[in-house]
This record gives structure tokens, sequence and C-alpha cells, in this order.
């Protein structure tokens, strides 16, 4: 697909490929998420931030970027860097070698993080693409935070899955969380981003991506 | 002991009662008088005696007894005041509270204090008796912890609120019975297991208690035996048994379809018994009053609507149902206590409660699914000891005329099929732990033998038990990430207690085992025109028709047709928690008919229905279309043996079908549907779909299933080997919806997630990570975790009935006959039908029915295919 100018892959992992720039694009990774719950008595695994980075590994053995670019939110909360894991702390310093680590900067996260590596950043221009986290309808907009998800219904069964919400000039990405949830695209947000129904859900699908107008998707309950 | 000797030697009962029993006309039971007995001996009892049979006041009669005597020695004593109050722990009353009463519904518990109160104002008896469940207003439920009646009628849930608050031993500590209700209700569910662990408690608390259990006629009253009393480590104790006399044996029939009217018969299939209403009305109309027992909501829905339509002399119909507000449904009830009304169309939400005298007639429309759960049912009609209850079955379809004659030859035997005793669930247990922290710190080793005397959970290994404190503590993880937030720390004397106040806040909000599906309400509201009209304004403020489940709610799309209240309508908006739905004009609705709860085939009148199908001896009391269709099926493929699994193969319509026979409920089925398609898939037989019923399984796709098998290149036994319950299992567990279900509960029970918050300012979709997402990380990363291991034990029994599906694979190794046919069999007609027309409503949709099913059946008959022309509705 093409936006601004740029040639990119959208990836059913729920990443993005920019091949003449080798760079990967993820968004709202939400690390230590659980453990920011845990603080409140649930107490939920907290296997998130593994989960998370093994999906994420993934993507990148698969791409061999030459950069990665975290497009905001990549801790759940303030003390998230904190509470990470040796492990994990480990595994994201080994992702990082050899090549460069961009943490855009989201409404979660601390800015900047000390002792994870990469480099931060408010925003991020590349040519006529503008990486931000929250998305304000820009041309040439790639945002994440709103964590869209689109829902459909056929012989009586629904199905709701992630999904990039995409149209001629702008994108919002999926969530790549293990623990993150979904906001409709039905709801208001995407109409303030994309002014209209006029979009497209890329639905996250085992090995391809669906994509059905947004008109055609559900809303929700 | 147990039986009960009727010649026992009389047991004296005191004046005021014998002259009370005497005022009223009445006899103490023999039953009656030997509980008193056994409690005076401090014996824990369990009483099996039928409905009507004077059950209650037999629990009771030993407490009123007790206490009656005690007034009088205080009284002669000098009237020594006892009313003191106490203003703390360790402070003790001469007398506090005596009985215990605890019942599975609400309602029950307030109805008997009610009935409770006449012998004990009549008698003058200075006894207190309150109720206590989540309508009892908080300054009552403050002062009965200080100052507790004699007798306090509850729920189990009350109970471990109750046990987790800090003066429970003062509460207790005078406790001398716990009288449990409807016992053999009670056992079968997690609430059970609940109450045991409350149970084994009160044991603890007060050393002289001992316990009355009531229940209806069980398969191992040894079972429950075990439950009502502590049991000792490596050892067994059993309460003593008393078994009323039975009533008189109960009359029960099938429904004949009615010969005088040319057009009658029994459907292939479907469960709306519509061919039956004018004589079930006929039959409400003859009789004083009926109950009308269906299975589902919507078969309730369906009839009491028809019944109203030929409802031509006005009779009193009511309908009553889980779904239905509880103001409406306690209407009901109080209208047939004051024998108001004619007749009450219900589900099981009337298989427990108060007794209704006048009720003469129960009929069962659809499968009756168990011989003991038909026996309770038809127990509900007449109480009167000495007459009969009578009961008529009306089966919906063919494959139901064979479950309610075997119904019927199993009521004759007085054959019971009550599930066993369950092992206590780990996710009960969890909140148990936290509750008990919550009332005082804990010793794990004092708790674990308590734990352990409870029926449910005396085969715990410590070890579990150790991993369910570690869990409750900070969450059970491989990694030690959260010790730092703990819930449960140890104390220096190495008792565990809670770390903060919210946490007993918390389980306070989230106590009992009842996950109750996310309910949306539906409205009915005008509907903005046509297709065109989509823009208009909805019309707001039409009443309420009933309540459906979220998951269903969330398979429609804006304009979707459902059934639900007995009409077709259409769904228009969703505003908060409610579903705006309209009038819809069309018969023929799109999305599947809503349906509530569904009982299993018990697994006895499975083998039973089984025995028929192979004897032909059996077939002339059957009526005779089905004899005709069994005879045909004989003659055409082969009916199985009681021990064989029939698998019948045969092309339709450029597809492949293999229907089989297990006759071992919907739920097993489905998931045996969904394990034979992944197998058929790797063998490329490249399977499409698979339907499931309560007696069969058809599985189709493009491959032909039966040239392989000729071929050598698929066996059948390898197909269905037990083996699939390996792999194949845990693969599909991983991506299964029910599965993700069954988590969900035991995640809230657990107390992993809360489905009630104090937080009222954080709406629930930011306070929450879905349960499935939790499910997908644990699984992956830590598969053996205590709360996957008790959804895989729920999964066995529950939503996919696993254990059921094994112990089928298990009994038919090597008894596989394969009939491959060139048409559909008469037999296979049923499950067929099913295939792309479950929902059926209204003339239109009837038409359409009716019109496929006879394609079918002419082919099954006469062996002319009918997949040339109509076979594509099939497929």
């Amino acid at each position: 697909m093409e936006l601004a100018g740029a040639r990119l892959v959208v990836d059913p992992a729920g990443v993005l490929w920019w091949p003449a720039e080798r760079l990967l694009a993820v968004s709202d990774l939400h690390f230590e998420k659980a453990s920011s719950f845990a603080r409140y008595g649930a107490l939920l695994p907290p296997f998130d931030t593994a989960a998370t980075l093994a999906r994420l590994c993934e993507a990148i053995m698969r791409y061999r970027p030459r950069a990665v670019l975290a497009l905001g939110d990549s801790f759940h909360d303030g003390d998230g860097p904190q509470r990470l894991g040796e492990r994990d702390r480990d595994m994201i310093a080994a992702l990082q070698q050899g090549r460069d680590w961009i943490w855009v900067a989201g409404n979660h996260d601390p800015d900047p993080a000390v002792g994870i590596g990469g480099v931060f950043t408010p925003e991020l221009k590349i040519g006529a693409v503008i990486f931000r986290h929250e998305p304000r309808g820009a041309a040439g907009e790639i945002a994440g935070h709103l964590h869209p998800m689109a829902r459909i219904s056929a012989r009586g069964r629904s199905v709701s899955r992630k999904c990039f919400a995409i149209d001629a000039d702008r994108m919002v990405m999926p969530a790549f969380g293990a623990f993150t949830g979904g906001l409709n695209i039905r709801a208001p947000a995407f109409m303030t981003v994309f002014g209209a129904l006029s979009f497209r859900a890329h639905m996250l699908g085992a090995t391809r991506l669906y994509a059905i107008d947004a008109a055609r998707c559900l809303p929700d309950h | 002991m147990s039986v009960l000797d009727p010649i026992a030697p009389p047991v004296v009962l005191p004046d005021a009662f014998a002259r009370w029993f005497a005022a009223r006309g009445w006899a103490a039971r023999t039953h009656q008088l030997e509980l008193l007995k056994r409690a005076r001996e401090d014996r824990s009892v369990l009483l099996i005696a039928p409905t009507g049979g004077g059950k209650t006041l037999a629990g009771f009669l030993p407490t009123l007894v007790e206490l009656s005597e005690t007034a009088v020695a205080e009284r002669a004593g000098g009237g020594e005041k006892k009313r003191l109050v106490s203003t703390g722990r360790g402070v003790r009353r001469s007398q506090g509270l005596h009985t215990l009463y605890i019942s599975p519904l609400k309602a029950l518990a307030v109805d008997i204090a009610r009935n409770l109160e006449t012998p004990v104002a009549e008698m003058r008896l200075p006894i207190r008796i309150e109720t206590r469940t989540g309508d009892t207003p908080v300054s009552k439920r403050t002062r009965q912890r200080r100052d507790p009646p004699d007798i306090l009628l509850t729920t189990p849930e009350q109970l471990a609120l109750l046990l987790a608050s800090a003066d429970a031993p003062y509460l207790f500590g005078t406790l001398k019975r716990v009288i449990l209700d409807e016992l053999h209700a009670l056992v079968t569910s997690k609430r059970g297991d609940l109450l045991s662990l409350g149970l084994a408690r009160l044991f603890r608390l007060a050393p002289g208690l001992h316990t009355i259990g009531l229940s209806a006629t069980v398969a191992e009253p040894d079972d429950l035996r075990r439950y009502l009393v502590p049991q000792p480590q490596g050892g067994e104790a059993l309460a003593d048994l008393v078994i009323a006399r039975p009533g008189a044996e109960p009359k029960v029939t099938m429904l004949e379809p009615d010969i005088r009217d040319p057009d009658s018969y029994i459907p292939w299939a479907g469960h709306s018994a519509r061919h039956a209403y004018p004589q079930i009305y006929e039959l409400i109309k003859q009789h004083k009053t009926t109950l009308v027992f269906v299975n589902t909501r919507s078969q309730a829905e369906n009839i009491f609507q028809e019944l109203w339509r030929i409802n031509d002399d006005g009779l009193a119909i009511a309908l009553h149902h889980g779904s239905l507000a509880v103001e409406q449904r306690r209407k009901v009830e109080d209208a047939m206590a004051r024998s108001k009304l004619r007749a009450v169309v219900c589900t099981s939400s009337l298989d427990l409660g108060i007794d209704w005298g006048d009720i003469d007639l129960v009929i069962n429309v659809g499968a009756p699914k168990g011989s003991s759960r038909l026996l309770q049912r038809i127990g509900r009609a007449n109480h009167r000891l000495d007459e009969p209850s009578r009961g008529i079955l009306v089966p919906a379809n063919r494959f139901e005329v064979l479950e309610c004659r075997a119904a019927i030859e199993a009521v004759a035997d007085n054959a019971q099929d009550t599930p066993p005793l369950r092992t206590g669930a780990l996710d009960v247990l969890a909140q148990h732990v936290l509750g008990t922290a919550c009332g005082e710190p804990f010793d794990a080793d004092v708790l674990y033998r308590e734990v352990i005397s409870a029926a449910p959970y005396r085969d715990l290994p410590r070890a579990d038990f150790d991993a369910t404190i570690d869990f409750v503590a900070t969450g059970g993880y491989a990694l030690k990430a959260y010790e730092r937030f703990a819930k449960i720390k140890q104390d220096r004397s190495g008792r565990w207690r809670v770390t903060h106040p919210r946490f007993v806040q918390a389980y306070r909000m989230n106590v009992g085992t009842i996950v109750e599906a996310v309910m949306l309400k539906v409205r009915l509201v005008r509907s903005r025109g046509g297709a065109q009209g989509r823009t208009g304004a909805i019309g707001r403020g039409g009443r309420i028709l009933g309540q459906v489940e979220e998951y269903f709610a969330e398979t429609l799309a804006l304009g979707d047709t459902f059934v639900f209240a007995g009409e077709v309508l259409r769904y228009e908006a969703m505003v908060e928690d409610e579903l705006y739905v309209s009038r819809a004009t069309d018969d023929d609705p799109k999305v599947p008919a809503y349906e509530g709860g569904k009982f299993p085939l018990s697994t006895y009148l499975a083998s039973r229905v089984r025995n028929i199908l192979a004897t032909p001896a059996e077939w002339k009391v059957l009526p005779a279309p089905v004899r005709e269709w069994l005879e045909i099926q004989e003659w055409r493929s082969v009916l199985p043996g009681p021990t064989e699994l029939l698998v019948e193969t045969f092309p339709r319509a450029d597809k492949h079908y293999l229907v089989c026979y297990p006759f071992e409920g919907r739920l097993a089925h489905q998931t045996l549907g969904m394990l034979l398609t992944r197998r058929l898939e790797r063998a490329r037989l490249r399977p499409l779909g698979f339907v499931a019923n309560e007696y069969a399984l058809a599985v189709w796709g493009l491959g032909d299933i039966d040239q392989q098998i000729r071929r050598g290149t698929l066996s059948l036994m390898d197909l269905f080997d037990e083996d699939m319950l390996g792999d194949d299992l845990e693969a599909w567990l991983a991506e299964s919806m029910m599965m993700k279900r069954t988590f969900r509960t035991n995640a809230i029970i657990a107390g992993l997630i809360q489905r009630r918050t104090a937080d009222r300012d954080k709406t629930r979709r930011q306070m929450t990570i879905s349960t499935d997402l939790i499910y997908d990380v644990l699984r992956k990363h830590q598969p053996d975790h205590l709360l996957l291991r008790a959804a895989r034990a729920d999964a066995a029994t529950g939503l996919l009935d696993i254990r059921r599906l094994g112990e089928m694979l298990s009994r038919i190794k090597g008894r596989i006959v394969h009939k491959p046919l060139e048409h559909v069999s008469p037999l296979a007609v049923p499950v067929m039908l099913e295939i792309g027309v479950e929902s059926v409503y209204g003339e239109a949709a009837d038409a359409l029915l009716a019109e496929t099913a006879d394609e079918l059946v002419k082919e099954a008959m006469t062996g002319v295919s009918g997949g040339r022309h109509g076979g594509s509705k099939l497929g």
C-alpha cells in the first residue's frame, strides 16, 4: 500500500514494514501492563512483556530491520521500566543490537526512560510521512493510541479482530501488546481522525489481512 | 444405621407439640419422630423423603423441641434474663444462634421462615426466626451479628460472608444444628463445594454441631451422607440415613398422537411439540392445576404464547422462567400458592421451591433428560402421599419418543441417575482461602486439615492446597514477580493474614460461585420503519420483554431478526445495557433461535434408549409412526447393538456425509464433531461442517469418506480412537470459545478478576483485560497454572463434556459398525434436518421445514434420491 508517497507493507502480525527505509514500526506495546494491574491487587500473569517481546522478536527476525520504531505507549505506565524483569530487559537489549531503536512518546510512557537503550522523540518525520502516537488526522500520519478493532457478523456468528484503520492519507495501527484490548473502529474517536466512514479496516487474520469497509463493520454494543 | 424401621421404638413428642399436631388433625410422621430421636442422640442425619412428605417440618422439629425445652427449663430456673446483648467478641449469651438453615433458593428461605412462624406462634414458643439474604437491610444484618436469632435461614453465599468476618467465632460458637435443604440439588454445583468448605469451618467453630440434610431420592445416598459430616483423615464417616416411606407410585404415561386427527404425526426433528398443543390444552382443562415443564426458555415462551392463542376458555395460564423479572416470578408463585392458576408453563426454575398442594398433573414437554430429574418434577404433583402423582410426557420428535419410553421404564423401576459427588473445585477453594483470611489469620496446616474434612475435598493433595495459597497470595506464577503486591502474607507466627482492607472489601463484593453471563434487557420499541428509515429516531420507553446473554447479542447486526418472547423481533439499537428491538413483519428470522440452558441426556437414560433400539420386541409399545421408522431403518441400514456405535456414510448433493449415533448429549457430540473434523482435515477429506443433536452427530465434506475406508486408507477405528483426547484436544482447546468461557468463570470465582468493584467512576472496559488474552498468555507460559487446571477440570464435565466423550470412545472400541449407504437413512433424518434450519418459526418456516423433511423422508423410505433436485437446502 501507499501512503504519502511511501510504499508500505501492513503485516497480519500487526506490524508495519517500510522496505525503502528498512524500518519496522509497532504501536502500543504496553509492556508491564500485568504488573501495573498487580499493584492494585489484580494479580494477572506476569508474562505479558515476554509474550509481546517474543512476537516482536519473530517480526524482527523476519524483516531484519535497520530501525525499529515503537509508536508510543511502549510501557503501560511511568514506572514500567523499573518493573521490567531481568530477562525481558536483556531481550530488549538483544533486539536493539545492530539497529536503531526509536521510542516515540505516548501518553502512558516515561520520557525518556533510563536504562533501556534507544532514542526518544515526541514524533518522527520521514519525508511526507509523520509518525506520532496520538492521531490528529493529518495527511501522511501514522499513529497508534486508539487500539483499533473491527467486528463483523456472518451466519449468526460475530468475529472481532484487531485491525489497521487506513484511508488514502493516514493510518491508525493496531495495538501490539499481549494484554491490549481494542476500541471498535465505529467509535466516535475514529470519525474524528478520518472525518467519515470512508476508511477500511484491515483485520488481522492468522496468515493474511482482511480488508473490510468500515461502513460494513458492526458498531460495538 | 440405615433405612427406617417401621416399628422403631416410639419417640415421645412433648405435650405442646403432640397437642399441636392433634389440633390440626395430623399425626407426626414416623420419619419426623425418627429425626427427633437421632437429634437427641446428637447424630447427623440424611433424610430422604418425597416432596410433600413433611420434610421441612421433620428437619426443624428437633430444633423447635429443643428450644421449647430450654425455655421451659429457664422459666423453672427463675427466669434468668437471657436477652443479654453482647458488645464484642468473647462475650457470650447463655443462648445464641441455635440452628442455621441453608437453602439453594433465597425465596425458599423466606417462605420456610414464614411457614415456621405458624407452629411457633400457635404453640407460643419463645423462638426468634429470621432470614438473611442479599435483600436483608444493612442495619438488620449488623444487628443479627450482635444479637443473633435462634434460627437463621440463609443461602450458601451469605454463610460464606458471615464466616469471612471477625465475629464468626462468636456468632457460630453456640450453633447446634445446620439444616441443609434440597441437598441433592446443592451438591451438584460449585455452590456445593463452597458450602462444604463453610460447613467444615462451622464444625471447627461449633464443637457440638450436627447436621440434617434434606434430599430427594438420589442414586448414591452415601455421597450425601459423607457430605454432612467431617471426614476423618484417611477414613470415612457417614451421617445416619433415614428414608421416609415413599408415596404412592407415580403414574407416568406418554401422550399418544390423537388417532382421530387424520393429520396427526410425530415430527422428525425440532423441539416445539407444536403438534401436541391442543391436547395439552385439553389436559389443562380437565385438571385442577397443571405444571407444564419444558427444557428451555424459548420453548417455555413458545408454548405459553401458543396456549393463549387457543385459550378460548380464558384459563389462567402463567409463565415462569429464569429470564423473567424476579417480581414477575414472585407474582406467579403467589398466585399459584393461592390456587388462582390453572397452569404454569415453566423451566427448571420450578424444579425446586415451595410445595403447592393443588397440583394434580405434571406435563413434561420434550426430552426428560434424566430419570431422577423427571421423578422430582412429577413429584411436584399431588403432595398428598397416598395419592399417586400423575405425569404425562410429551415427546417433540421421534428420538424423544424413545427417550420418553426409556424414562417411563426407568421411573417404573424407580431408577436414579443423579450425578456422583463432585471433586471440589480449586477456584472455589481459592475463594474460600481468601475468605478465611478475611475472617482471621489462619495457619496453613490447620486450614488444610479442615479443608480435607469436607467430603468434596477429602482427596485434595497438600501440594494443590499449597499451590492454592500461593495463587491467592501472589497469583501462583512461576515467575515470583508479585511478592510485594501479595494479598495475603505470613506474619511472624507463620499465620496468613490479609495485607490490605481493600482485599476484604473485594472479597465481600465478589463472593459466590454463580457467574452469570452478562445479560442485556430486551426492550420493545417502535420500528424506525423500512430499510430507508434507518436515520429516524428510535422510539423509547417500550416494555421490557426479558433478557438475553450478551454473547447472543454480539452475534446480531442491525436489522437482524430473531425469535424471543414468542415473537420475531428486529434488532434496532443498543442503548447502554439494553437491546432495542421492534416487531418484525417477516416470519423467517435470520438468526437461529435464542435458546436458554440445556441439560444433557443422562448416561443412564442413554443406555436405556440404546437398548430399546436394539430390541425390536420393545417396539410394540411405541406409537405406529415411530415403530415404522425403526423397522425401515432396520431394513435400509442397520440398528446398532446396545454397546455398538453405528457409523453411516453416504453421498448427498456433491457432498459426503458421516453420521454416527453415540447418544451422549449435544455437548459431548459438539466436542466430538470438532475433533473428528480436525482428523478428517488431516486425512485430506476436506470436511465442511458438522451438526450435533442429543443423539447423533453428522459431519460432511467434499472427500469420499466411504471410498477411503474401502481402500483401507482411512480406518474408522483410528478415526474414533481415544487418542483424539490427546494432542487434537489440546490443540483445539487453545482456541475453543467454550474453553475460554469456562476459564473466565474460573478467573472470576478464584478472584483473579473481579465482576464487581467499588470503583464506580472507572468504566469496566478500562479496568479489565479480556480473560481470552489472559488465557492465551497463561497457556503459553505456564500451562500447569492452577486456573488452567481448574478450567480443564470444568471442561471435562461442563460445556465440553470431555469425560463423557472419553467414556464413550473407550466403550465403543472395537465395536464400531460401519454401514455404507447410497442414501440418507431413516435414523439420520432428524440430525440432517438440523443442518441450516436451526431456526424454525411461524407458518412459512414450518412449511419450509416440512418440505425439506418430506424430501428426506421420501428418499430414506423409498431409496429415491432427492439430492438432485432439492438437496441444496441441506448442504
